[in-house]
């Protein structure tokens, strides 16, 4: 579909400023390199080539059996005698990083956490797990976590918000006063109460927060379509007789995103912010997952281990300024002072 | 010598190859009222806002010369130019509802003005703005004094503006269309105020216009503009009566003129509004009590015939928009509506929904009735989506082009946007949407009202041809007389939601019956009545 030329306006905005969209260009790479994390951090090799044949324990379980060893359990890749088998007959491509975020390194020469090393970019935690392995993980767990849990909370806070502006009367009063009680709710203490009763999965999580998180939308969208209800061309479409779902989604819904997609990058810092809170207390993702928050809390415990605060610190100020940077050139290109400045347009 | 004078004065925004006000000379002599007329993007409102330096962010100006009483101003230090502004000229705004700051009383918007430049105690302040209260005819009380913004009627607020631009004794008033958005009953007193303001305090006035009928009866002196340039300036009685250049003689030709065609004898009804009433809520009698009920339309009966055209007349508040709005069934209204046998106040929701094609709306504003989203055939398609869907889209393609080469679009219009239009081609848009489903009615809720003089003749022009081709109905509301006349075979005066007159508009026009309808009729007309004197 061919952008039509408001939004082809609003994107030669986005793209004046300049650092905006180095922000997102930047934000993009690490995003599309941490999806592929398997293939940047892991304590499997890419590709191995044995006996003419190629292996790819990167999606595949491989038995030790299968390059010649003893067990029929799967192969550790990082032992040096399987690693001397395959290399015997064949080769293994590694990822630049040989650790998963749960790999943990038993050569420790010093007592984990180990500082940075030639093995250990980045040094160890204090389980002797690779930071940076960690850290990649756990950049694409916040990232994904965020943006899911933003698009469904975005989703219906703009149903919600949709449905209260445009009928108004009874149902907006009724909507009102629920998202303002609900809104009221201590959502920490609530995720604390719950988590001492089931261990809270990433899904599991994602739902929790989600019942707290689709408040921020409904008034921004409920204004919106207030406001829209008595412009001229709704006014217009119902007198053709065009359906009421057609006329939300069709007529004012586009024409309310501008305000709603103003609001995105920062919705999604909140939310990283959040599951990075909750794991920072230990009441967030199960024991063992990669998680920014954890690490952060690690740092707390181990002050002498500088590099474990310093890493998640860098790491999660470099992801939120990013998203702040981007989500500020948004807002600039949806505000049509600026897009329109210089078009020569005066009332 | 003349108070104030500009010589070659340009603005342009991002090309100076295509500036918006294109070498213009002005004078303004001491005393004397100079109308700057022009249609929309004329440039004359940039041209009169700049000698403040109130131009809009992203324009630059570019002037020879610019004197007031032969000092030059463009030599002056920024300080002292904005000591001008509201010092030694004042400025009235088009709009008083946001010139006025709507949490400020009348007090302080007043005393804010006099204060800015002359230093004064508190009770030398309120003493000036009831001097200045009683200069522009208002009541000088304290009551006055304490009123917000929102409880004074239009013509008040512009009057309020007009003591703001008083307050510092100015010399030259500028006074940008301060009556366009005005009733015209009231634009009337306004225009005599500054008339007689400009006689005590020999105030020289720059009065921006696009209304040639209110120049000839007020300004000594006019100037006309186009496309940035001035094409012709003058006494007002010889530019008027005797226009040398060929674009004032369009816009003289441009006031409407002429009649409907005549109707067939007897037509059947198409429409019959029986005791229409539309209720607001009102204000609430205490916490629990009853709610009031405002009536914007109360009690109102007509009929219209096929092939005719009723024009709905009043001023703004008389509930004629309501009307339109209540016809459509967009609104919660009591009485009964009846198209074509059928009676519509008893249908709801679905069942409504196949009786909608039959009765169409076009809206006032060009800009806000189109989906900015949308491109011109989507807009103009969404009916038949609707209504016929047994088309596929080359049949419904097909049938948005024939439509808009009827109404007199460029054949390359359906695949652009809104707002690569201008208003008069976007209200031709708005009526081949609203053509699309071949209505029997057509509801017009001030078609012509936000365009120039000359665009407007051109979709009345359409609207007339429109009516005799597909023998439609319409109902035309509208504040103005002079199109409503042109246009309309019956006529329904509305005053504060009731009807107050109607009958035939040539029985109307020659003879009215209510004291009211005389008054707008006069209104509209005495304009006329003095240009053909000074002609």
């Amino acid at each position: 579909m061919e952008l039509s030329p408001i939004w082809r306006r609003q994107w030669r905005t986005f793209r004046r400023n300049r650092r905006g969209l180095w922000s997102l260009y930047l934000f993009l790479v690490l995003f599309v390199l941490s999806l592929g994390a398997e293939f940047v951090a892991n304590d499997k090799p890419i590709l191995v080539r044995y006996q003419g044949e190629l292996y790819m324990p990167v999606f595949n379980v491989y038995p030790e059996t299968t390059f010649g060893g003893l067990f029929e359990t799967e192969a550790n890749y990082r032992d040096p005698y399987v690693s001397e088998l395959i290399n015997e007959d064949g080769w293994m491509l590694w990822p630049p990083v040989r650790y998963s975020y749960d790999t943990i390194n038993y050569d420790l020469e010093v007592p984990a956490p180990a500082p940075p090393s030639a093995d250990n970019w980045l040094g160890t935690d204090d389980q002797g797990r690779d930071v940076l392995a960690r850290l990649i993980h756990g950049f694409r767990l916040s990232v994904l976590f965020g943006l899911i849990l933003t698009v469904a909370a975005s989703a219906i806070g703009i149903v919600v918000g949709a449905v209260q502006g445009y009928y108004g009367g009874w149902l907006d009063l009724a909507g009102q006063r629920f998202v303002e009680v609900w809104s009221s709710m201590p959502i920490l203490y609530l995720i604390i109460v719950i988590s001492s009763f089931v261990v809270p999965g990433f899904w599991t999580l994602l739902v929790i927060m989600l019942l707290f998180s689709w408040m921020t939308l409904v008034d921004l969208v409920r204004a919106e379509f207030l406001r829209a209800r008595n412009l001229d061309y709704v006014r217009a479409a119902q007198a053709l007789g065009v359906r009421t779902p057609v006329i939300l989604f069709r007529h004012m819904l586009p024409n309310a995103m501008v305000a709603t997609l103003t609001y995105l990058p920062f919705v999604l810092n909140a939310s990283v912010i959040m599951l990075t809170s909750l794991d920072f207390i230990g009441f967030g993702l199960p024991p063992g997952s990669a998680s920014l928050g954890e690490l952060l809390g690690q740092g707390k415990a181990n002050l002498h281990a500088p590099w474990l605060g310093l890493s998640a610190f860098v790491t999660l100020a470099l992801m939120l300024s990013l998203l702040v940077f981007v989500g500020e050139a948004v807002r600039d290109a949806f505000d049509p002072r600026k897009y329109l400045a210089g078009t020569g347009e005066t009332s | 010598m003349s108070l104030l004078s500009v010589r070659n004065l340009s603005i342009w925004f991002d090309d100076p190859a295509r500036p918006a006000v294109d070498g213009v000379d002005l004078d303004i002599e001491a005393g004397r009222m100079l109308a700057l007329v022009g249609e929309s993007g004329s440039g004359k409102s940039l041209t009169a806002l700049s000698v403040i330096d109130l131009l809009p962010p992203g324009a630059t100006r570019r002037a020879d010369a610019l004197t007031l009483e032969g000092e030059d101003v463009l030599g002056w230090p920024e300080a002292r130019r904005r000591a001008l502004r509201g010092g030694r000229v004042g400025t009235i705004f088009q709009e008083p509802l946001t010139a006025l700051n709507p949490l400020h009383k009348v007090e302080k918007q007043i005393g804010e003005a006099i204060r800015v430049h002359q230093r004064l105690g508190r009770e030398a302040v309120r003493r000036r703005c009831l001097e200045l209260l009683e200069q522009v005819e208002l009541p000088a009380s304290e009551d006055m004094l304490a009123r917000y913004p929102h409880q004074l009627s239009g013509g008040q607020r512009q009057r309020v503006m007009i003591a703001m631009a008083l307050a510092n004794d100015p010399q030259l008033l500028i006074a940008d269309e301060p009556t366009t958005a005005l009733d015209v009953t009231i634009q009337e007193t306004i225009l005599d105020l500054l008339k007689r303001l400009q006689r005590e305090r020999h105030l020289s006035i720059l009065l921006i216009s696009h209304d040639l009928g209110l120049v000839g009866r007020f300004a000594e002196d006019v100037a006309v503009m186009h496309r940035g340039r001035i094409v012709e300036r003058g006494a007002t009685g010889e530019v008027l009566s005797a226009p040398r250049d060929a674009y004032t003689r369009h816009l003289l030709d441009a006031e409407p003129a002429g009649r409907p065609d005549p109707l067939p004898a007897d037509p059947p009804v198409l429409l019959r509004a029986d005791d229409l009433a539309v209720h607001f809520p009102g204000r609430r009698q205490g916490w629990l009590g009853r709610r009031d009920t405002v009536a914007a339309v109360d009690g109102v009966s007509f009929q219209v015939h096929r092939g005719e055209t009723l024009g709905v007349v009043g001023e703004s508040g008389s509930g004629k928009s309501t009307v339109a709005l209540a016809l459509l069934r967009l609104i919660q209204a009591r009485g009964k509506v009846v198209l074509l046998d059928q009676p519509l106040h008893e249908l709801g929701g679905r069942a409504l929904r196949p009786w909608r094609r039959h009765m169409q709306v076009v809206f006032q504003d060009p800009y806000g009735s189109l989906n900015p989203r949308l491109t011109v055939s989507q807009a103009v398609e969404e009916g038949l989506r609707v209504h016929h869907k047994e088309l596929d889209a080359a049949q419904r393609a097909a049938r948005v082009r024939d439509l808009l080469a009827e109404v007199g679009l460029p054949a390359d219009s359906g695949d652009r946007y809104p707002h690569e239009f201008s208003g008069g081609q976007r209200q031709r848009i708005a009526i081949a949407r609203a053509l699309v489903l071949e209505p029997d009615l057509l509801i017009l809720d001030e078609p012509t009202s936000a365009l120039d003089r000359s665009v407007q003749a051109q979709v009345l022009d359409l609207l007339k041809a429109l009516q005799r081709r597909h023998g439609l109905s319409y109902v035309f509301i509208s504040h103005d007389l002079k199109v409503v006349r042109a246009i309309s075979h019956r006529l329904l005066v509305m005053r504060h939601g009731k009807v107050v007159e109607h009958g035939d508009t040539d029985r109307v026009f020659a003879n009215p019956e209510d004291a009211y309808t005389r008054r707008l009729i006069d209104a509209a007309f005495s304009r006329d009545g003095k240009q053909a004197v000074a002609q």
